[in-house]
């Protein structure tokens, strides 16, 4: 078995192992992986992200046990120090020795520190790694304690932007400190650069263009950066984000051929100076440049496996794209092919508006027939399709101008049909996925929507830029073989789930039947029932006790049916919070029925084993105790989960208790596609959880941070933010009308997570539709959410008090015996239902 | 414990000997069921209104053993009218009790008649 080393765990690294892994030959390897940071590999693109609230296990681009579970043996905090050529050994900094057959070098780069006096001072960071950002956020806090506010980032490019915002998610007042005359010189011209600086002023960033600092001023820490034109800026942090260097240490104490600015110089399968040693991602000097983006990193990754697994034809192409659409500090940039096309016969056309802070500019040949590259900043919808059109070659429109005022008169796309792409037009850069892949495995069966696709071939897993494009690529495929992407109720309804929503409420149909008669066929099912009903609840207010025999079963016994056919009982404990007295309360009702007591996830108490015809007993005891239905059965609000928050905890920053009694208080009884969890967290610790909830609210300075879509459960998620710093009233404001919205559009059965994955535009939509009210909904939201708040009822309550609905839990019509095929055996000083079978 | 599914037997009209007088029309849900008890055996009966039809079939699933089929929601499948049952929503034929969306065993059937506002169940023991 050949052993294969790799040096660095980053991205490209793990990258490698991956696509390792997933080769046929994979099993004839043995992989070892060295990397010098005490985690496993996580996204770098994305590391400004872990000051809104990601944390490094949500960054890391692998679960734990991935690495064990293919076999690769990956030692974390080991930095290799020496590479014995003649052995084939490498050595780490305790000098252990491993031998390889063949080396994959992927040691990334390091921030590039210019040589600046004074750069050794308190104060002075770069932006690189987790632990840099460690760094820096702990050094921020400190600063504000002393009352200290000015930071400067040493550099206008991609990641010093990045880190600028960084900056200022921390609190600061963000400097961004340029040595041209533009930000993000390597993409954009001036007209686009001087439309971001605009934008980014617009959101409190500081811009310095020209600026070239001559030292660092300060005594031990900085106090400020003195530039050579003789003004200075006083700051009392300073970020440096000026660039990448290679990490080409260890490669070049071993004698291989390295560039003169630095970097392991390869040949286009990806091979150093010795056969068997490659290098790739930024470490890699190819063609005499450095590609600091992560896709031509995965390429170079892609090309090595095949490489050593013996596909030697498969090579690294000539010439690299470097197109890069991103959003920096909420403003969308995309720069594609060749950006300035300056001096040769082309013609470029440009539009700019600053009322919209949108500027786009293209560059086409001289004759118009071909795209050859171009800007977009302020408005990047475009740039898929302007990519494909740059990419392979397509024939431009009579008017080029179009691809980026939109062709007046008519409504076609840009593109024309997607369908119309060839082949081997690449649609995902990040994966390398093209449309002839996505489109086979259509046709193949091997993927029959979108989801599948997603996973066999990652397409729009790594920028996610692409993912527009790879939906209207599978609708249109699927629709060419003549399958309905319609994702109908059943078939007693060819509707959706919205659409039957909008029928009922629009025809006001209060029963089954009614909506049966008119818009569907058949007798209904067990589907479609419980989805009408839940409809119904949501437009009317019922309660499940409204129509019993569409009520899924559940519902319909206002319980959760267990095992052996008997139920739990769940009371409501709002927020988790009870008094001592309600306490004993419960444990008397327990004892007296005899039912399994357990403490549920959801802070509250569940009684297991109640036969159907105990369930009115027990309740009507629960409900003289002050209790109320927890709704624990039903497609509805289940609990907001609290921290102590500040009345108890000396961290706490509100009151966290208090806020989840009265959002649980609000949304109780709000019957919804499927269950909806809540939580409210005093401070950032987190300690209920919020963020695994659909919507979570943790108190930060200056208001609440509101998150939505978040689950546990089979596919955990963590919920994304929608709004910051609000106050409690915009808060409920909000979450009526994003639950309302949900109620409205999710398909049965959907969790929120579910439901925004599939909301195009995702949560950037979602915030538009909550917060800025783009649908002008929000006051029919507000409306509609209001009417379930004031006729809430506690179905119970309502059961007990009639005697109709009590006859439901006669396990008999004809006897008053109860069932006497259920059979419990002891458990723990408890009981529990004898097993199955 | 499959025994105890030992004592249901599909039971066809013209096999009926005893018709037993189970419980009046009006102890039924409209388009839903409820469950009785005769010797042994627990029976679901449904009143699948919209389809002017009564139905029986025993009240224990086969799938794991439970007696909660009467509590199971009624529908049709491509025009047969069916039981879902509670637990793991286990689908069933009401008229010759085939399990429709997976490989059960058959779950067995009665006749039903009414007369007089009273529901009778035909046994042939």
């Amino acid at each position: 078995m050949k052993h294969v080393v790799v040096i660095g765990n980053g991205m490209v690294g793990y990258k490698f192992c991956e696509k390792f892994v997933a080769s046929e030959k994979f099993n004839e390897y043995k992989l070892t992986v060295f990397g010098e940071e005490p985690r496993r590999a996580y996204d770098r693109v994305h590391l400004s992200e872990y000051y809104a609230g990601k944390t490094t296990e949500d960054l890391s681009l692998s679960t734990a046990t991935w690495y064990h579970e293919n076999n690769i043996d990956l030692h974390t905090s080991e930095m290799i120090t020496e590479i014995n050529r003649e052995e084939k050994t490498v050595a780490n900094h305790r000098g252990v020795k491993y031998s390889y057959d063949y080396l994959v070098l992927a040691t990334g780069s390091s921030a590039f520190v210019p040589p600046i006096p004074g750069v050794e001072k308190e104060g002075v960071f770069v932006y690189r790694t987790i632990e840099d950002l460690e760094a820096i956020e702990a050094y921020a806090k400190k600063m504000k304690s002393e009352g200290k506010t000015q930071a400067a980032v040493l550099g206008g490019g991609l990641l010093g932007l990045e880190a600028a915002n960084a900056v200022k998610e921390l609190g600061l007042e963000a400097h961004v400190v340029e040595f041209a005359p533009k930000l993000m010189p390597r993409q954009l011209d001036q007209g686009g650069s001087d439309m971001l600086q605009a934008k980014i002023e617009e959101l409190g960033l500081h811009v310095h263009v020209s600026k070239q600092t001559e030292f660092i001023q300060g005594d031990k820490t900085i106090e400020g950066l003195q530039y050579i034109d003789g003004s200075a800026l006083k700051v009392d942090m300073l970020v440096i984000s000026a660039g990448i260097r290679p990490r080409d240490e260890v490669a070049k104490e071993c004698g291989l051929d390295t560039g003169l600015r630095g970097g392991v110089i390869v040949d286009n399968t990806m091979k150093t100076s010795d056969d068997t040693i490659y290098a790739i991602g930024e470490v890699a000097l190819y063609n005499n440049m450095i590609y600091g983006l992560v896709a031509p990193g995965y390429d170079m990754a892609d090309i090595v496996v095949s490489q050593i697994t013996g596909y030697t034809d498969k090579t690294m192409v000539e010439h690299i794209d470097m197109s890069t659409q991103l959003k920096l500090i909420g403003t969308e940039v995309a720069s594609f092919g060749d950006a300035f096309c300056e001096g040769e016969a082309i013609d470029t056309i440009v539009y700019e508006n600053k009322r919209k802070g949108i500027y786009k500019r293209i560059n086409v040949s001289e004759d118009g027939s071909k795209l050859l590259g171009g800007i977009l900043v302020g408005d990047s919808s475009d740039y898929n399709a302007l990519f494909q059109i740059y990419n392979t070659a397509m024939a431009l429109p009579e008017d080029p101008e179009d691809l980026i005022l939109g062709s007046r008169g008519s409504d076609n796309s840009l593109l024309g049909d997607v369908m119309d792409l060839p082949d081997d037009a690449q649609i995902c850069s990040c994966e390398s996925v093209s449309k002839g892949t996505i489109c086979s495995d259509i046709q193949d069966g091997t993927c029959n929507d979108l989801g599948d696709v997603i996973s066999c071939t990652k397409a729009g897993t790594g920028c996610g830029g692409c993912k527009p494009m790879v939906k209207d690529l599978v609708d249109a495929t699927l629709k060419s073989l003549g399958k309905e992407v319609k994702d109908t109720i059943c078939e007693h309804f060819e509707y959706n789930r919205q659409e039957l929503f909008d029928i009922i409420k629009l025809k006001g149909y209060r029963k089954f039947d009614e909506a049966l008669d008119h818009y569907g066929n058949g007798d209904g099912c067990e589907v479609c029932k419980p989805v009408v009903a839940s409809i119904m609840a949501s437009i009317y207010a019922d309660t499940a006790n409204e129509e019993e025999v569409i009520q899924d079963s559940n519902d319909r016994f206002l319980a959760n049916i267990q095992r052996n056919g008997t139920y739990s009982v769940v009371p409501r404990i709002p927020g988790g919070e009870i008094t001592p007295e309600k306490l004993i309360a419960l444990g008397e009702v327990g004892k007296k029925y005899d039912l399994y007591t357990k403490i549920t996830g959801g802070q509250r108490v569940d009684f297991f084993g109640a036969r159907l015809d105990q369930l009115p007993k027990i309740w009507k005891d629960l409900i003289d105790h002050g209790f109320e239905s927890g709704h624990a059965y039903g497609k509805s609000l289940r609990t907001v989960k609290s921290c102590v928050g500040s009345t108890w905890c000396r961290y706490g920053m509100d009151e966290s208790v208090s806020f989840a009694i009265e959002l649980e208080e609000r949304y109780k009884g709000l019957r919804s596609p499927h269950k909806i969890k809540g939580g409210v967290s005093g401070c950032i610790r987190e300690c209920a959880e919020a963020r695994c909830k659909d919507f979570g609210v943790i108190a930060v300075e200056g208001g609440w941070n509101l998150y939505v879509c978040g689950n546990g459960g089979a596919n955990p998620k963590h919920a994304e933010l929608l709004a910051e710093q609000i106050d409690n009233e915009t808060v409920i404001k909000y979450l009526d009308r994003f639950l309302m919205f949900y109620i409205r559009t999710a398909a049965p059965l959907e969790r929120t997570a579910k439901w925004l994955d599939k909301l195009d535009g995702g949560i950037e939509y979602l915030k538009q539709v909550v917060v800025d009210d783009t649908l002008e909904l929000a006051d029919e939201l507000e409306a509609e959410m209001t009417t379930l708040v004031y006729n809430f009822q506690c179905e119970w309550t309502q059961a007990i008090q009639d005697e109709e609905i009590m006859k439901r839990f006669n396990h008999f019509v004809n006897s008053d015996q109860p069932d006497d095929n259920l059979v419990f055996v002891p458990l723990r000083d408890q009981k529990m239902p004898k097993l199955w079978k | 414990m499959e025994e105890i599914l030992d004592i249901y037997k599909t039971t066809k009209v013209e096999n009926v000997k005893v018709w037993y007088k189970a419980a009046k029309v009006i102890d039924f849900p409209k388009n839903g069921g409820a469950c009785i008890k005769y010797q042994e055996k627990q029976i679901a009966i449904f009143n699948f209104e919209r389809k002017n039809k009564w139905y029986a079939c025993q009240n224990i699933c086969p799938h794991k053993m439970e007696m909660v089929l009467s509590r199971g929601m009624l529908g049709d499948q491509n025009g047969i009218p069916k039981v879902a049952c509670p637990m793991h929503k286990k689908t069933f034929s009401l008229e010759n009790g085939e399990n429709l969306n997976g490989n059960l065993e058959p779950i067995a059937t009665y006749p039903v008649k009414i007369e007089e506002g009273n529901v009778y169940i035909g046994f042939s023991e």
